[in-house]
């Protein structure tokens, strides 16, 4: 058995997230986004690689997007609508309820740009009507085999890891995460579970980062002294999650300081999308959702709606405006306004995507952009650049990796150099095989299987009990090596042979049975033959005080003296099993040790007997399982005097 | 109470809220209850047998009654707790309040939420009480001793003692909001069809039921028996999310809980006409696939039904007002009161009426604001307005207009000032005896214009005793709180239970024509059920069996497991474990046969090792003789062979390998 994964987008780049698995007969695809850089063909994954006739449905058993960014779920309207999928589709409850709203916005962006359209407004609505929401953690039973659960991804609203299992096979597709809590969402959350495979992102594959405190307060900080000053901020954001944030982060600190000044948002959109976010709230950090019932934290008190008419209006304001990164739309018509001004300010994200004016303002300081040929802005306001992200960390990736553990990793939605370098990490630091494929290639793995079979009561009910059996063990501890100073270090190791008093049967043309070791002859109707091990074995006397006679000797101690005297000679010298003395034998494990008076012992050999005269023979018995154990003992026994 | 794989299950922890009746409210005069203490042990006798009046009822501090026999159980016994709705977790705080509580309870979400607020409000409503009484009473139970029961009507010591003198120990004082507050860290919230497994043993999983936000059923897998809990269920709902009953399909065994059907004893004959033709088309056609018969229970006549009845009592409560006298209506089906909520303002509004809506408790406004952040547990038409971005109750948009008022009492300021007449008031029920209702009845009682709105069920007359005479109309309405009786057949067919566990009582109003077995318990009865699956299925992975060292015998071929044991998610697994493979070798440890001691010479010899048969014992039974073989080469030895057992004697670490080795050849071993 083996799963395959075809990657269809963000193979060692970030954009167009897509990726088609194949476990135990059953197709997923993993989220269906688009490029955001490319407007030609390259733009959408190349659905023709799922199925060349195009028959989505049969190729296909689900398709799966695991939060609502255009890179993730841009292109799935066009699979839908204009490829023809018609299978189910899986999100959570917000990312059903907020895609709408980003697909509907991206597609009017298309519009204005002149390009050609991919798929039209009542393709999204009736896209959206075809997807299933589901809850978190909520296990959806997809079809006989197939199960599949979110978990919570941080990241954005809805943002979830989605969890498959065909069969015996599972693994996890990530999505987008963040393992840090921000200031309306918590961290990623999973349970412990047994993968096969975990698909992750892996945009910081090697940023570690500090605090966010300190970097918030820097963002604080420059809108502060700008409105202080009487200027105006610009901070243009998608509609969705990056505005709620910083909106909270804003609203929190004109309480705190007593500010006055009005903060705007640009048209409907936000603040519709703010009416969704109060329904959600479920689905926020834990202390938002606390304080709902008294105070919904999406019930921004400061926030106005802002009208055209206000731009040029005095005083100071902060400014809310879509679309993000100034592609163009309202947020471009509001910079071309501020920007001479040196007392405005504008605010970028830490990624903008080249080729839009935020990607310009960033790289370097320019005074001058050009529009297009005829139009030139003057850029003399102040910039500042966010520098928290909603994405997890190296750290947080290596974290989830190990914490999971899964058999084997790969690596996408990320940059080439840098994924390799996560990977080499993964594999030599966690032992985890890992891939980070390119577009288009498909990477198999073998998957976990398991063979049936059933178990008798007796195994089961044997397995419940414990069977521990405690032993030191000296190893040679590797750490002091270096130092030339190698330290024995005994350790105590606990085994439990439970599973190993199981007997696995298999008898042609019925199922394959586990029964308990005590139950095999009577099922064969043979009985049993125990093969044991004997010797007895004589140890020298010390020579004590006056006594002479080793017969009278014999006399003279009991035999209980001499197994105590035994015993005392072994727990000395054996470093591992529990010795019982019960008074008449000593018995470690199965080896059973007691003084043998008989002198024509059947387990006696005769070339020991030569020098009888001064030893106490002891007789020692042992089966099988204890093999080691015995000649351990009895090598102890031979070197030894009583 | 079950007992699955060895752990106790308690299925839902309520209170009995109607025998809250029994206690007067507040009385309004203080001599009354005065007089009361010395003359009314003489006047109560004399008055035995006669109909009930207000003075009848017990004056003291309410006591709760909850579960009868449950104070029976130790509590440490009990593993797992389910919940299924906010009214099975009333008496919970009852059971987690006990030392040595260790159960893991489970509730969903939504349920525990609502449920956390309504047992909230039941404390605060309750302490309103108790300022009255006092502090002394709690620790002297007139009521409770032989001298106090003896003196009460019959009708009340039925309620207090039950039919057979047995359930006066079910009856507690109430817990304080720290035992509430303890309850609920002890809980476990579990969101919708989320998995949660209990010991890697039990996989137990909540499915909405439909009645109520937040109510459902379960299913319990463990590694023996799939089981199904079917509580309270409606198929369409119009505000909770539909019974999703496809999630319990594939159980072998199915506990059918509702017990809505026997309340309904007027509309039972009507019920029965039904029955029969229902069931007799359903048996004629045997080809019903499942989509049809989902189709069918699916049908949204009930919902229709639920909605006309909404609006009848719209209707009822809108002519009462437009005649000058106010509405009050006290229940407790969240949904329903949303539903309510929506349909009278559409109502008022239409018309030119000003009449105000108030919802008065302690804990409304949290729970208004709850209903409008849980769109996963909501009915699909409600999921649509997320979808579209609306608000999914109207109720935040009326009271953002003012059109609803919420109050956390009936004294507060807030309502002092906005109080205007006539009015709605949605206010909690609590059988008529704590909080705002009490207040409000008193004040309305005589006014014949008023209208109250009760769900029937209870005993109202027994709730409304301290309130008569009363003057105020009332109107009883029975929503729907249960699966129909002609909806059972279908969706059991629909499931395909083995095993079906039926409540006695009801077996009389439904015959179940499936062939699947039946079994129908009741109250204080123990069931064994006979276990589905005779052995216990393990699995093992496949990288360990390849490992494994199989050995071929006449018919069949037999192994030694190795690894360890795991359970996880109800399933027995075996994986390679985390020992170095071959730290001991894999040698035989259990022999059995005779053995040929000629083959085992030559075995011997073949390793190097000759010896000489020394002594044999021939016996008549079997044909391979026990014997001694002496061993001289390389060192002495000694193997003792008999017919069940063989005893190798050597000095020699090695040798006795060797021999070993040689045995292991000529027996039958693993």
């Amino acid at each position: 058995m083996a799963i395959d994964c075809l990657v269809l987008g963000a193979g060692q780049e970030v954009g167009k997230s897509c990726m088609v698995v194949s476990i135990n007969g059953k197709r997923i695809m993993f989220d269906c986004g688009m490029h955001m850089g490319y407007t030609d063909s390259r733009r959408y994954p190349d659905f023709s690689l799922i199925s060349k006739t195009g028959d989505f449905d049969n190729a296909l058993t689900c398709v799966i997007v695991t939060h609502f960014h255009l890179d993730h779920i841009g292109a799935l309207p066009y699979f839908t609508e204009v490829c023809g999928y018609k299978g189910p589709i899986y999100m959570t409850y917000p990312t059903k309820a907020l895609a709408p709203l980003m697909l509907e916005d991206y597609r009017k962006n298309m519009d204005r740009r002149g390009e050609d359209e991919q798929f039209t407004s009542d393709h999204i609505a009736e896209c959206m009507k075809k997807v299933i929401p589901v809850d978190l953690k909520q296990t959806v039973q997809v079809d006989k085999d197939l199960q599949i659960r979110a978990y919570y991804a941080g990241h954005v609203i809805g943002a979830a890891m989605f969890y498959a299992k065909v069969g015996d096979a599972a693994m996890v597709y990530t999505g987008d995460y963040n393992m840090t809590p921000d200031r309306h969402l918590g961290a990623a959350q999973i349970d412990r579970l047994q993968l096969d495979l975990l698909i992750t992102e892996s945009t910081y594959a090697t940023t570690i980062r500090d605090s966010r405190y300190g970097r918030e307060r820097e963002f604080l900080k420059a809108v502060h002294n700008c409105v202080a000053a009487g200027g105006k901020v610009l901070i243009p954001t998608f509609a969705l999650g990056r505005a709620q944030e910083l909106c909270i982060l804003l609203e929190d600190y004109w309480e705190r300081m007593n500010l006055k000044v009005p903060i705007y948002f640009s048209a409907g959109l936000t603040i519709q999308a703010n009416m969704y976010y109060k329904m959600l709230i479920n689905w926020t950090s834990q202390k938002i959702k606390e304080t709902y019932a008294t105070h919904n934290a999406f019930d921004f008190k400061n926030v106005r709606n802002f009208d055209r008419s206000l731009i040029n209006a005095p005083g100071p304001c902060v400014l809310f405006a879509t679309p993000g990164m100034i592609v163009g739309g309202f947020s471009l018509e509001v910079f071309m306004q501020w920007a001479p001004s040196e007392n405005n300010l504008v605010t970028l994200p830490g990624y903008c995507v080249a080729g839009t004016i935020g990607h310009k303002l960033m790289s370097g300081k320019p005074t001058k952009i050009d529009l297009d040929k005829d139009t030139q802005i003057n850029v003399r306001c102040q910039i500042h650049q966010l520098s928290f992200s909603p994405h997890t960390d190296a750290k947080g990736i290596m974290d989830l990796v190990k914490f999971l553990s899964p058999k084997h990793a790969i690596l996408v939605h990320g940059e080439k150099p840098k994924m390799a370098t996560l990977k080499e990490r993964i594999q030599s630091e966690l032992g985890i095989q890992c891939y980070c494929p390119a577009n288009n290639e498909t990477v198999t793995i073998p998957s976990t299987h398991y063979v049936k079979a059933d178990a008798s009561g007796t195994f089961i009910r044997s397995c419940l009990n414990p069977n521990f059996k405690f032993s030191t063990r000296s190893s040679t501890d590797k750490s002091y090596l270096d130092s030339n100073k190698s330290k024995a270090v005994s350790r105590l190791s606990v085994s439990d042979d439970r599973a190993t008093e199981g007997i696995l049967v298999v008898e042609k043309g019925k199922k394959a049975k586990v029964i308990h070791q005590d139950e095999i002859l009577h099922m064969l109707g043979e009985k049993k033959h125990e093969i044991q091990f004997a010797y007895c074995i004589p140890m020298p006397m010390a020579r004590t005080e006056d006594l002479s006679s080793t017969s009278h000797m014999l006399c003279g101690f009991d035999k209980s003296t001499l197994i105590s005297r035994l015993s005392m000679i072994l727990s000395d010298e054996l470093s591992e099993g529990n010795i019982l003395d019960l008074g008449e034998e000593l018995q470690v494990e199965s080896f059973r040790v007691s003084v043998c008076s008989s002198d024509n012992c059947p387990h006696r050999l005769s070339s020991s007997l030569q020098n009888g005269s001064e030893s106490v023979f002891f007789c020692c018995n042992w089966s099988v399982a204890d093999e080691k154990l015995a000649w351990k003992i009895i090598s102890i026994m031979k070197n030894s005097t009583l | 109470m079950l007992s699955v794989s060895g752990f106790r299950i308690l299925l839902d922890c309520p209170l009995d809220l109607s025998s809250l009746a029994i206690f007067s409210p507040v009385p309004i005069a203080l001599e009354a209850h005065e007089s009361l203490d010395t003359d009314s042990v003489v006047r109560k006798k004399q008055k035995i047998e006669k109909t009930l009046d207000a003075n009848d009822l017990v004056f003291a501090e309410p006591w709760y009654k909850t579960v009868k026999s449950l104070h029976l159980w130790d509590a440490s016994f009990i593993d797992v707790i389910l919940i299924s709705s906010p009214m099975g977790m009333l008496g919970l705080p009852f059971l987690t309040r006990t030392k040595d509580f260790s159960a893991k309870i489970y509730v969903t979400e939504a349920a525990a939420r609502i449920g956390q607020l309504m047992m909230e409000d039941l404390v605060s409503m309750h302490m309103e009480l108790r300022q009255f009484y006092g502090p002394e009473d709690s620790a002297f139970l007139q009521w409770m001793r032989w001298e106090g029961l003896e003196v009460l009507p019959s009708e009340l010591k039925k309620i207090i003692l039950g039919t057979d003198c047995e359930e006066l120990g079910a009856w507690m004082p109430l817990y304080s909001a720290v035992d509430v507050k303890d309850c609920m860290r002890k809980v476990q919230t579990l969101k919708y069809a989320e998995e949660a497994c209990y010991n890697g043993t039990l996989v137990i999983k909540a499915f909405s039921s439909g009645l109520e936000i937040g109510t459902c059923n379960w299913t319990i897998n463990g590694p023996k028996r799939n089981i199904a809990y079917i509580s309270s269920s409606i198929f369409v709902s119009t505000h909770a999310m539909d019974f999703n009953f496809l999630g319990l399909q594939g159980n072998d065994l199915i506990i059918f809980s509702d017990f809505s059907t026997l309340d309904t004893t007027e509309n039972m004959e009507n019920d029965n006409t039904y029955c029969d033709p229902v069931t007799s088309s359903n048996a004629s056609d045997d080809l019903y696939n499942l989509e049809e018969i989902a189709a069918s229970l699916l049908k949204d006549d009930e919902s229709m039904e639920e909605m006309e009845k909404l609006a009848f009592i719209c209707t009822c409560a809108f002519d009462s007002v437009r005649a000058g006298g106010s509405v009050l209506v006290p229940i407790d089906r969240l949904g329903i009161v949303l539903c309510l909520l929506e349909q009278m303002s559409l109502l008022l509004e239409s018309s030119s009426l000003k009449v105000p809506i108030y919802i008065i408790s302690s804990v409304a406004e949290e729970l208004l604001a709850f209903t409008n952040i849980i769109p996963e547990w909501l009915c699909k038409q409600r999921q649509e307005k997320l979808f579209s971005g609306e608000p999914l109750f109207a109720h935040v948009k009326l009271i953002k207009e003012r059109k609803i008022h919420v109050f956390p009492a009936v004294h507060s300021v807030e309502l002092l000032t906005n109080w205007q007449e006539p009015c709605v008031v949605f206010c909690p029920h609590w059988s008529l005896r704590l909080g705002p209702v009490v207040h409000l009845l008193r004040y309305w009682c005589s006014d014949p214009n008023s209208l109250l709105i009760l769900e029937s069920g209870d005993d109202a007359n027994l709730a409304l005793l301290p309130f008569k005479p009363m003057a105020m109309k009332v109107l009883q309405c029975s929503f729907l709180s249960g699966i129909s009786l002609q909806k059972v057949q279908p969706l059991l067919k629909a499931l395909q239970p083995k095993l079906l566990l039926f409540p006695k009582d009801l077996r009389c109003k439904i015959q179940i024509s499936e062939a699947n077995t039946i079994i129908h318990y009741s109250e204080n009865e123990t069931l064994c059920m006979p276990s589905s699956k005779e052995s216990t299925e393990i699995d093992i992975a496949t990288d360990l069996a390849s490992q494994f060292h199989w050995k071929t015998l006449k018919q069949e071929t037999v192994t030694r497991l190795d690894g360890e044991l795991f359970m996880d998610q109800g399933k027995h697994r075996l994986l390679s474990g985390f020992r170095q493979a071959d730290s001991k070798q894999h040698r035989p440890l259990l022999h059995w046969g005779s053995p040929d001691l000629k083959r085992l010479l030559i075995e011997l010899s073949k390793m190097g090792i000759t010896g000489t048969l020394k002594k044999v014992m021939d016996s008549a039974e079997s044909k391979n003789a026990a014997g001694i073989i002496d061993i001289d080469d390389p060192e002495k030895a000694l193997i003792d062979v008999r017919e069940t057992g063989t005893v190798i004697i050597t000095a020699d670490e090695n040798l006795a390998s060797h021999i070993f080795k040689a045995m292991d050849i000529v027996l039958d071993g693993i």
